[in-house]
């Protein structure tokens, strides 16, 4: 009975009487919400034009956030070195168009997902050889991003908005209504859907794969940065990033590989989720249940429906 | 002329059938086990015993395990970290209630925990495959992790929230602890890893394995005549698990001694794959050959440039290491799928027809 309390009542209990804590806790989940959807929008995009599920994304968040601390520490001022990362990114989504993806074309899924595994070793070893493995401090006022926090006074209590978290939601939306203004609207948005779609079919009214892959590796570079950028600005710079990655895949499957606005509900619902299971029922079991809380969500509507929320249904045919 | 099956006439079905086919393989496998029971225990320094022969035979171990799953039944997993975990605290547990028993008789049951808990973490492969299965292993990887942390009753409240191994034996032999001699260990590893081995090619040239490979191929199929799905993919799940799980009870009894959670963490699932890859999905003597690249890349990496007057920094080292593995796992997929094992066929199927290349 005790326990039932505990679980089924206690914590909608504690939600009501202290509803300025419930609301702090509903936005700290939003916040990291909106970020786990921002490195899931990068998976995303690469999986809708290449059908590759990129396990390196985290690791790339991790490697320009890294690059453009350690080009800022060198003495380049933090607005030139953000550009230079961006060049790095585009030098990253050419090397990897060349030297993976190219030779591994018509390979099994599976194998591409190994080699994008491989990827990420690689640029870990490649970062920590270049810019050691310690901890950094991101750049948050050279690169012009607001610091400091608001209390408002509501509901019987104050709920405290840090502006970095205010400006990383803002970001985000923009990033998305990009991104979405890309896809619909351009004519390389139209050739990614296209190649999507239907590699042969778009191969043969004259779109280049290859240079389609380097676009989306590169979009997806850009997202990785300014998620590194966000990121890190919340926390330190480290390799510790690297559990964001681990984040966002429960975020995919739940939103479903190919879709977008999937990528983004699914981020806030596990964002939202995590943080209020770790805060009301998280105690009962001795804390730390956000590790694995995102995935047990995952696979429990994996279950129900195997191609997530907006995921396209896959018809197997033998 | 070197290794040719001309004038090995097979007179019944079983010679036909047997795994070594050709009397030089049967020589080589004798001369191996010869140099691995006899000549390394003679020859090797303590040091290369505990720090190279026997790390190593129990990665295989692990890496044979995962490879019934990945490179047989065609699940990726990206748990194996995790599985490892569960049998090494399932031992833990079974030795400090039962003291008395013999150490072998535990080590080898704890592979049925955690067969049972990667049966369980199994059951979502019948609905969700590929990437989305990868990810649901990573929740009894991430879970599992947790709960070796979180549930003090796994390392018997200890202080330091790790596992100590004190000392224990079989048939009067100290095996286990700080008293325990490298050869007896040694020897104990390489016996299990050895004795499962067979065990896994048996059972792989039979109808589990056939059925395994069927559902890898394609499921669907395999499904139409007569496999049927779940409970395939339970079973390989259950098999790869108890080696997993045999492997990490080796690894913390027989080799490190202590544990901590952190020491069955992803980047032990990844060590792992990376040996299944480059020694070649689905097949046992790749799994040999990728543990062994994997896990003496890194000694080479530190003692080639010491040689050569350039030392190098222990962290350098591991980058140095990670840049390696990373390229080298590209590499290798893009030339040859395969692995290791692969190329040891090619060289086979060159001597054997050598001097004349058709």
């Amino acid at each position: 009975m005790e326990t039932l309390y505990l679980v089924f009542i206690d914590p909608f209990v504690q939600m009501v009487t202290a509803p300025d804590f419930f609301l702090q806790v509903l936005w700290e989940g939003f916040v990291s919400g909106v970020l786990y959807a921002l490195i899931a929008l990068g998976f995303v995009l690469i999986f809708k034009a290449s059908g590759v599920l990129n396990f390196a994304q985290g690791i790339m968040v991790v490697f320009a956030a890294l690059s453009l601390v350690g080009l800022t520490a060198l003495g380049v001022p933090a607005l030139i070195s953000f550009v230079i990362c961006i060049g790095i990114m585009f030098v990253l989504a050419v090397g990897v168009e060349r030297m993976v993806l190219r030779p591994l074309v018509n390979q099994p899924d599976i194998i591409l997902f190994m080699a994008t595994i491989g990827l990420t070793y690689f640029l870990i070893g490649l970062g920590e050889l270049i810019f050691g493995g310690e901890p950094k401090t991101m750049v948050t006022e050279q690169l012009l991003l607001p610091t400091g926090s608001t209390a408002f006074d509501i509901l019987g209590g104050f709920l405290i908005l840090q502006h970095i978290d205010i400006a990383a939601a803002v970001i985000a939306i923009i990033m998305v209504a990009a991104l979405g203004f890309f896809f619909s609207k351009t004519r390389i948005g139209r050739a990614l859907r296209a190649v999507a779609d239907d590699h042969q079919a778009a191969l043969s009214v004259g779109i280049s794969l290859n240079q389609i892959w380097v676009i989306v590796w590169f979009a997806a570079g850009i997202v990785a940065l300014v998620t590194g950028v966000m990121w890190g600005a919340r926390s330190d710079v480290s390799f510790a990033l690297q559990i964001v990655a681990f984040k966002a895949l429960p975020v995919i499957i739940l939103g479903g590989l190919t879709s977008i606005p999937g990528a983004i509900v699914g981020g806030l619902v596990i964002g939202i989720g995590e943080k209020i299971g770790e805060i009301y029922w998280g105690p009962l079991v001795g804390g730390g249940i956000e590790g694995w809380l995102a995935y047990i969500i995952a696979l429990a509507f994996l279950l129900v429906r195997p191609q997530g929320l907006f995921g396209e249904r896959i018809i197997e045919r033998i | 002329m070197l290794y040719r099956e001309a004038g090995q006439y097979k007179t019944s079905y079983a010679a036909d059938m047997a795994v070594f086919p050709i009397r030089q393989d049967r020589i080589g496998i004798a001369v191996m086990l010869a140099v691995a029971f006899v000549a390394i225990p003679l020859v090797a320094s303590p040091f290369f015993l505990a720090s190279i022969m026997i790390p190593f035979l129990i990665f295989t171990l692990a890496t044979i395990g995962l490879n019934i799953l990945t490179g047989y039944c065609g699940q990726l997993s990206l748990g194996t970290g995790a599985f490892m975990g569960v049998g090494a605290y399932a031992c833990y547990k079974l030795t400090s209630i039962f003291p008395e028993t013999n150490i072998l008789v535990w080590i080898l049951a704890s592979g049925i925990f955690s067969a049972a808990i990667g049966v369980v973490f199994g059951l979502p492969s019948l609905r969700i495959k590929g990437f989305y299965l990868a990810v649901a292993t990573l929740a009894a990887q991430f879970f599992l992790e947790w709960a070796f942390i979180r549930i003090p009753w796994l390392y018997n409240y200890n202080a330091s929230g790790a596992i100590e191994v004190s000392t224990r034996t079989a048939f009067g032999v100290v095996l286990t602890g700080p008293t325990a001699g490298t050869v007896e260990r040694y020897f104990a590893v390489l016996a299990i890893v050895v004795l499962m081995t067979w065990v896994a090619s048996n059972l792989l040239r039979g109808w589990v394995g056939r059925s395994f490979m069927m559902i890898r191929d394609m499921d669907i199929a395999a499904e139409l005549i007569g496999v049927r799905p779940l409970r395939t993919k339970l079973l390989a799940f259950a098999v790869s698990s108890f080696y997993c799980g045999v492997a990490g009870a080796m690894m913390v009894f027989f080799w490190l001694g202590a544990a901590e959670p952190s020491a069955f963490s992803i980047n032990l699932s990844f060590q792992i794959l990376f040996m299944v890859i480059l020694g070649g999905l689905g097949s046992l003597i790749g799994s040999y050959m990728g543990a062994a690249f994997i896990w003496i890349l890194p000694v080479l990496i530190r003692m080639v440039p010491e040689a050569l007057g350039l030392p190098i920094e222990a962290a350098t080292v591991e980058h140095i290491n990670f840049v390696i593995i990373g390229a080298l796992i590209i590499f290798i997929l893009i030339v040859e799928p395969h692995g290791l094992a692969r190329m040891w066929q090619i060289i086979k199927q060159k001597l054997r027809v050598w001097p004349f290349p058709y």
